[in-house]
């Protein structure tokens, strides 16, 4: 799998917010495998260095980073975030992030589509964080995104996939952009019904980060999600309404009157 | 020379973006930086000169989603 041009082992990114300490952060991520971390920039308070000494974290574990626009409500103020994570983290990429609505998290996704077009040609790559809406997807695509993470449900709500149907849809129509589940997931099984769809990937931050044991759930969501991705190479069979019997009928052994 | 930080009110004398940050304790952290909502790269601070009034936000690596 790759995201613009790189190559990545695990299909799990992983968010870096809301863990209980910074060593149980260090310890899911390595546990999790993943090889992509999100990160945001928030402001530095002079006398403190809170956020030097979380960067050394990161960087000891040798993760790619990829930074976000989380907070972002205007295209102005995503814009000006992804250029000041650019020069931070020395990365094209960006998670892309305008919101429009407090209580769910939605995405503004017109002020996202404007902003991913200027990031575009500013030579950004793009993540856009998005809903699974096929037109948005299509002017996302675009504006010169090749990556597109629509989410499963509202942010930090754990609700698994909202709209199964609609993230076929989008799957059907992007054979060939790289799709990620992003936000919404609660458990490991939401994480393997999305692969199972045929995703690429999944971006996980609360679903471990809140869990009672971080790094134990880190493990159980990689392993569904590598169980998710081969059951869809592996071709899953069609649900049926009736029953249909797997031991074969022929040669049944006559024990009726 | 009245300037905001993050938000909070400092007086400095009149000077560039880079002399503001050296005497606020900024110096040689990993940081980025806007002066009125435009980025402003490293490269530039020294040449940024600030005005009464400017609103400087300066941001570094913290944990997200």
């Amino acid at each position: 799998m790759s995201f613009y041009g790189v190559e990545l082992k695990s299909r799990l990114l992983l968010g870096t917010a809301r863990y209980p300490s910074p060593k149980i952060l260090g310890e899911a991520i390595q546990a999790s495998g993943a090889d992509v971390v999100t990160i945001s920039l928030r402001r530095e308070a002079g006398p403190e260095r809170a956020g030097q000494s979380f960067w050394s974290l990161v960087r000891s574990l040798g993760v790619r980073v990829l930074p976000n626009t989380a907070g972002c409500h205007t295209v102005r103020e995503a814009v000006t975030t992804a250029h000041m994570a650019r020069e931070m983290f020395e990365t094209p990429w960006i998670k892309l992030e305008v919101i429009r609505d407090e209580d769910t998290l939605q995405p503004d996704v017109f002020g996202l589509v404007e902003a991913a077009r200027v990031l575009s040609e500013e030579g950004f790559e793009v993540f856009p964080y998005t809903t699974e809406d096929l037109a948005v997807a299509d002017r996302l695509v675009e504006a010169g995104c090749r990556v597109l993470m629509p989410w499963g449900a509202p942010i930090g709500s754990a609700r698994g996939l909202n709209n199964v149907y609609g993230l076929k849809a989008l799957r059907a129509h992007f054979p060939d952009i790289p799709l990620v589940i992003d936000a919404g997931l609660g458990v490991p099984s939401h994480a393997a019904a999305a692969m199972e769809l045929g995703y690429d990937a999944v971006l996980l931050n609360t679903a471990v980060a809140e869990a009672g044991d971080p790094v134990t759930m880190a493990k159980a969501f990689a392993l569904a999600i590598e169980a998710g991705h081969m059951a869809f190479k592996a071709r899953p069979m069609e649900p049926r309404d009736m029953a249909a019997p797997s031991t074969p009928t022929i040669g049944r052994a006559a024990l009726g009157d | 020379m009245r300037i905001y930080v993050n938000g909070d009110q400092h007086e400095v004398e009149p000077g560039t973006l880079a002399g503001a940050l050296d005497i606020l304790g900024y110096g040689g952290r990993k940081i980025a930086t806007a002066v009125n909502g435009r980025f402003v790269a490293a490269s530039l601070r020294p040449a940024t000169k600030l005005a009464e009034g400017d609103k400087v936000e300066v941001v570094a690596p913290m944990q997200g989603g």
